[in-house]
Parts: structure tokens; sequence; C-alpha cells
């Protein structure tokens, strides 16, 4: 059998438990009751420490993918379940169960490990504890504003629906959460027609969670299944249009691209990338914007690096650390993938520079602010001497002739 | 109903070519399997009929009508899926039933339609019970009813059984056989499995880093495979693949481990090639003891010591070492003859199915 951890933080020390047995032959008292909706595969909880986990009963290689998924979904920094681990080889050096009848046959069958999403509750538990209308559309408009942040990511998830989505309270808000990828692939471009498609199955799936709810009597009557999973295509498209669609206005209507700009940012959207052109021979401009979600470059520093920075700092680490990868995979003479860049990065330059700095020097400022510094200075530095001083000599002449100066004088 | 038609179809990212030129027909109310190794372009191949990939170049054809710029929409093309969650609370009925309550169609049409899909599935009876009363198999069976009651002109099957289990993926084989048959839709279907594609396919599609390999019959692929690379990737164990001389006088093909004459149909391929190389194909079952055969036209010797066996039921595949070759041997053997590792064998070789391809292009000689 083969344990595969993504985290320390989630040693399981328990071997005892029944890795090698098909979820289903599991004595009942080895799990712990939680809230949850419908799944098509054996899914069963358990605790261990002070956390709880899912264990999903799936073929080897549909978990391996899941798991995969999983893991680029919490790099990238979207809202999804954390990946904690990955059971194989299931029939292979495991004790023989004395006693066991009809001995399910586990060749090729394997266990992924998710954390359950604390304080998370699937729709069927939010539903049948008597859900209000206006609960209903707040859970539609988290489901459809995490498409849109899978799709803007370049993910086709082939399976949107309440059942393979938790739902988690957000500031009197409701945030949705990922907790299924067994279909889902990331794509480098998510054509319109594979993203039409997506909503589409999210459109059937909805209405069919929602009447099978009707069906067993849980849903208010006044609600329609139908109208409200065509909601949910009308909330998608509205948020789509708002965050991709491109916009023309006259030079002197300026005041339009903030507007857009404001409204983006009330979605709870950043820009990462805004193109004006202008046509008509400049009487007019066409903006077109690139979003992201809200702290994108801090979630994606910490991702690569475990660093933890402000948004404007990791803004700034992560571009540096985009030159240092172009030169590196330069270099190399092929594509050095980004994990391999940030470690060599991190262990290389981000960290060899901060040690540099002398302690009695740095007069409170963060590791991350002072890298910026360094980078700063060594950008005028460069400019003066006409050549790239390069990040050693920049750290070398950052403390003499910024830090020292600052440190004699008492500027902090 | 409906034809397919690529025509010097091209699929890129970026600079890639993931799709090189696909030149292919589907006919109307064929069984067509895409199949080849991870990563040879299958599935671009199935979702650039589904409209989910835009085409880079080249025209695809449904029935009449070039739908490069047709949205997925309006293809009147079913996808089925690996797998389809069932709800609960909903009957068989219902479960199947759903898709076209969406659509706002009126309810007599949806009463209609779902009785035939259900008569068609052989579920008449099990219309008003709940998934919790049906068996695996029956379950499958329900979620093929949402595909099919929609009656699509073409189904499009992505790797459908993938999640199931051994048992039940065989079951639903031959159930998705015998549906395609009795609804007469042009299917086709997508899997990475071998004997999935030569048990399914009326007609098999190999597929190899973005091009085709080979188009053909389950039968016609497996005797006469064009290329090296068809005629490992089908049948199994793989056909084992030798190097060997060809004499001067074009009329004997040898090699350390073996010598044999060519029978006539390859008599005139193998003259052409005198003084050089040729790559000799032969299947495991072709390969076998003296006294397990009767093959009349012609064999000749080899020899080797058993290094593997393993057991298929009434014979066993073995692994030989034979002196001179690189690769082990693959041949059958009578299960009752029960061969131990390091047992020496003589096997004789079936000169009348050998396959023979050009060490350089790889690809099948003329036979005559």
């Amino acid at each position: 059998m083969k344990f595969q951890l993504a985290s320390p933080s989630h040693y399981f020390t328990d071997l005892s438990l029944p890795w090698s047995l098909h979820l289903s032959q599991w004595d009942e008292t080895k799990f712990v009751p939680v809230a949850r909706g419908i799944h098509r595969n054996v899914v069963k909880f358990i605790s261990n420490g002070a956390k709880v986990y899912a264990l999903k009963e799936l073929r080897e290689h549909v978990a391996e993918h899941e798991y995969k998924m999983l893991r680029e979904l919490e790099e990238r920094g979207l809202p999804v379940v954390e990946a904690v681990g990955l059971i194989t080889k299931r029939d292979e050096d495991v004790p023989f169960r004395e006693g066991l009848t009809g001995q399910i046959d586990m060749c090729e069958r394997a266990l992924l490990i998710t954390e359950f999403l604390e304080g998370s509750l699937p729709y069927r538990v939010i539903i049948e504890r008597g859900v209000k209308e206006y609960q209903l559309n707040m859970m539609l408009d988290a489901l459809a504003d995490l498409l849109v942040k899978l799709h803007l990511a370049g993910f086709y998830w082939g399976d949107t629906s309440l059942s393979n989505a938790l739902f988690r309270r957000d500031a009197g808000q409701m945030a949705a959460y990922l907790v299924d990828a067994e279909t889902g692939e990331f794509f480098d471009y998510l054509s319109d027609g594979r993203r039409e498609y997506d909503l589409d199955l999210a459109h059937t799936n909805i209405a069919g969670d929602l009447m099978d709810l009707q069906a067993a009597g849980l849903l208010p009557e006044e609600m329609d299944p139908v109208d409200l999973a065509d909601s949910l295509v009308d909330r998608y498209n509205t948020l789509w249009h708002e965050l991709t669609r491109d916009e023309t206005f006259a030079p002197e209507e300026q005041y339009l691209l903030e507007s857009r700009i404001r409204r983006l940012n009330k979605l709870g959207y950043d820009i990462e990338e805004m193109e004006i052109t202008t046509m008509d021979e400049g009487r007019k401009a066409r903006m077109q914007v690139k979003v992201v979600e809200p702290w994108h470059s801090r979630k994606r520093m910490q991702a690569l690096t475990g660093l933890s920075v402000q948004e404007n700092q990791a803004r700034r680490l992560l571009s540096d650390l985009h030159q240092y990868r172009a030169r590196l995979s330069e270099s190399a003479g092929m594509e050095v993938p980004e994990v391999v860049a940030a470690y060599r990065w991190l262990t290389e330059v981000y960290q060899p520079t901060i040690e540099k700095v002398p302690d009695e020097m740095r007069g409170g400022l963060d590791d991350a602010e002072m890298f910026h510094e360094i980078l700063e200075h060594r950008w005028y530095s460069s400019e003066s001497a006409g050549r790239d001083i390069g990040i050693d000599e920049a750290a070398h002449s950052y403390v003499e002739k910024v830090l020292k100066p600052r440190h004699n004088h008492g500027i902090f | 109903m409906a034809s397919i038609k690529f025509n010097n179809v091209v699929k890129s990212y970026g600079d890639v070519n993931i799709i090189k030129g696909l030149d292919l027909d589907i006919l109307d109310k064929e069984f067509m399997v895409l199949v080849g190794p991870s990563g040879c372009g299958k599935s671009t191949t199935l979702r650039m009929i589904a409209g989910l990939e835009e085409i880079t170049s080249g025209e695809l054809s449904i029935g009449d009508r070039v739908v490069n710029a047709v949205h997925p929409k309006d293809r009147d093309v079913a996808m089925v899926f690996q797998s389809y969650a069932l709800y609960p609370h909903m009957t068989v009925r219902e479960n199947i039933a759903f898709g076209l309550k969406l659509r706002k169609m009126p309810k007599e049409d949806i009463d209609r339609l779902v009785n035939e899909a259900a008569e068609t599935l052989g579920m008449a009876h099990l219309l008003d019970r709940k998934p919790k009363a049906l068996s695996g198999g029956q379950r499958q069976r329900v979620a093929l009813g949402r595909a099919i009651v929609r009656k699509p002109s073409v189904f499009l099957f992505d790797e459908p059984l993938s999640n199931l289990d051994a048992e039940l993926r065989v079951q639903m084989r031959a159930e998705i056989g015998k549906l395609q048959k009795r609804l007469g839709i042009t299917s086709v279907y997508v899997t990475h499995d071998q004997v999935e594609a030569m048990t399914m396919g009326d007609r098999i599609a190999v597929l190899h880093d973005g091009e085709l390999r080979q188009v053909g019959s389950p039968l016609e692929l497996y005797d006469t495979p064009a290329n090296i690379f068809v005629a490992q990737f089908i049948g199994t164990p793989n056909m084992n693949m030798i190097e060997m001389n060809v004499s001067d006088d074009g009329k004997t093909l040898s090699c350390d481990a073996v010598s044999l004459e060519a029978s006539a149909e390859w008599q005139a391929a193998v003259s052409e090639k005198k003084g050089s190389k040729i790559m000799v194909g032969i299947r495991p079952e072709h390969i076998r003891g003296d006294d397990e055969h009767e093959w009349t036209d012609g064999t000749a010797k080899i020899s080797g010591v058993v290094d593997i066996v393993e057991t298929l039921g009434h014979e066993v595949v073995v692994y030989l070492i034979v002196k001179g070759l690189e690769e082990k041997v693959i041949a059958k053997m009578d299960a009752h003859k029960s061969p131990k590792p390091g047992d020496e064998v003589v096997m004789d070789i079936h000169l009348g199915k050998l396959h023979m391809f050009d060490p350089e292009t790889e690809n099948r000689l003329a036979t005559a």
C-alpha cells in the first residue's frame, strides 16, 4: 500500500485503520457523522486529531487525476477543498483479514483524502433546514461566481452542480467551494464552446439537484427548479460579460474607465492587466481588461514559495521571480517549471539577498519590503551605471548607501 | 441520422499541433472507436465533433453541414460521460425525463419519449422505481436513458466506462454495443483500452501523436496492421517484433535466433529488400509447440528458456529468453504443460501468419 500525503501538517499516524479495505467494508464506528450531500462514489468521514477528513473511493487513475486537479486549483488560490492525500496500491503488501466475507477486489482502487471544510455545509442540508428564497439566490450567486472564477483561470469543471460544491458564510454573503474535480481539466485557453458547454452542464445538473429536492418535498412550493436553474445561467452570463467585455469610449469619457474599474472591484475582482487601444484616428478608445480575484498575487506567492507577504510586495516579488525563471529557461534551453524556478529563486536569490543585510541595519523592515527596496535600488543604480549591476552588488550597495546612512542618522 | 467527415483537420495550441491534418469519414449509423495511447489526440478529436474545441484549419462536417463555426448546442450531438449522478428521490421516469422538462417540452411529448427510451433500454417495468432499488447495471442504463431520450443525431462517448469496476465495465460494453445497433445512431467512442475498442467498434481509428495511423474493422487491424505502431498497439499480449536480415538472393530471412523462408505472399516484397533488413512481426499465438498446432503452410523453429509464465486459464503466455535477441519472445502454450521458469523449450513459428515492415518507414510491406 502507498500513502501519498500533501503536507506534513496532515500527517496520519493511524495506520491501524483498514486502508486496504473498500470503504463500504469498514466498521461504521471508524466514521464520524458529518452533514453531507449526495455522492456518486462512496464517501465517508473520519477524524484525526482535531480535524475531519473526507475519504472517497475511486478507481486509481480517476483519484490520481482528481488529486492533481485539486492541488493545482489550491495552488492557484481558487476556492477548493484541500487535497490531503492519496492512498494507492491497496492490494499490495497488506494484512490478510480473517473472517471477512465478500472482500472486494482492490486492484486499481484508491482513496482520495480531502480536509473537511470547517463551517461549510452542503446545499441539501441548508435547504432541508428551511431555505428562504434570498438564501437560495445567494447560493446560486456563489456558485455562478465560483464557475466564473474557475473559467477565468482556464479550468473546465465538467460537472458543476450544487452537489459538487460546499457553501460557507462569508461576511453576510455565501461563498462556494469546489469539492469534486473528477471531470475537471486545466486549459491554456478555455474556448467559448467549452465554457458554454460547462455552463450548460451546470444548468442541467442544478435543475436535477433542485427537482430531486422537490421530489423529496424539501423545496418550498413557490420555488420552481427550472426557473432557479435558468437564473444561474443569467447570473453567470451577467458576471462573465461584466468581467470580460471590451468597452469603447470617447477620449472625453475617461470617467467610464474609472467607473468600470469600480464596478469590477465591487464585484470582488482586481484588474491584472489593462489594454487601451485607440480607434477611429483617436476619436475612440477601446479598453480590454484581464481580471483576477483579489489577493491573487499574494496567494500565488504563498503557493509558490511559502512566503506570506502583502499584495503589492507579492506583485513585485512575482515579477522578479518571473524574470529569474525566464533567464533560467533561456540558459537551460527549455521551459523551467514554475515550481522549480520558484524554489531556486527562493534559495538562490531571495534568501541569500536578505541574509546580506546585517540584523542591526534592518530597522524594523520586513524581509519582503527590504527585498523590494533592494530591487528599487538595483534599478536606479543600474540606470546610472548604464549596465545591470546584479542583485549581489545591489544588496551590498543598498546596505552601504541606503541603510548605513539611515542607521547613522537614526532614520527608520 | 448523420455521417461525420474530417477533411484535413488541424488543431493547434500555439505552435504545437495536437491533430495533424486528420482525414476521417465516419459513416451514418456506424460505431467508430477512437483509440490510442494517452496524448494521441483522440479526446481532442471527439471534442472537436462536440464543438468544445475550435478547429484551427480544415473542415468538419456532420451530415451535409460544415460545423466548424456551429455552436455545441446546435450540433445535435449528445455526450455520454463517465458517470452520472442519479437523483435518489426521483423515480427512473423522472431521472430520464428531467432534461426534457428543463427544455420546457410539453408533458405528453416527454411521456412519449421517456416510454420509448425505456422500451429501447428494456426498462419499461422499472420506470416507477427509485435508484436505490436498481442494480449497478440498471443504474448505468438510466444514465444512458438520459442521453437517448433526446434523440440526437450523434452519440459521443468519452471513456464512459473508465470509472466502473471490471465486471460492470464488461457488462456495459455489451449494453452500449447492443443499444447502438438497436438505435442506429452514429456513435463515436473514445477509449485508451484496445480490448474495449476491439470488442465494440464497427471500425476503429488508431491515433498516435495526433496522426491517424490506421482505420479499419477490428479484424483488419489485427490481421493486416498498416505499421509497426498499430501492430504492437492492437492485440494482447503485444506482437513480437524481430529485426532480420534478408539474404542476398532475397529468399531467406535470418537473425542469430531464427532463420526462415518467406511465404508466397511475402516473397516479392522480401526479394526487393535483398541484402538489407526487415522487421518481422509475429503474434504470440503464432508461436507454439509442435504438438499444439496443425499448421501446414510452413513453420520455423525457435528455442529459448522460459523466464515468466502468465496463466490465462486453458493456456499460458510464456516470455522466452532467446539467445541473440534483446527482447523476450512472447509465445502461447497449453496450460497443462505447466511450463516453469528455467525450462528449455523449442517452439514453432507459423510462417503463414508473419507480418513484415520496413524498418525505416515502419510501414507494412506490400503483399502479393
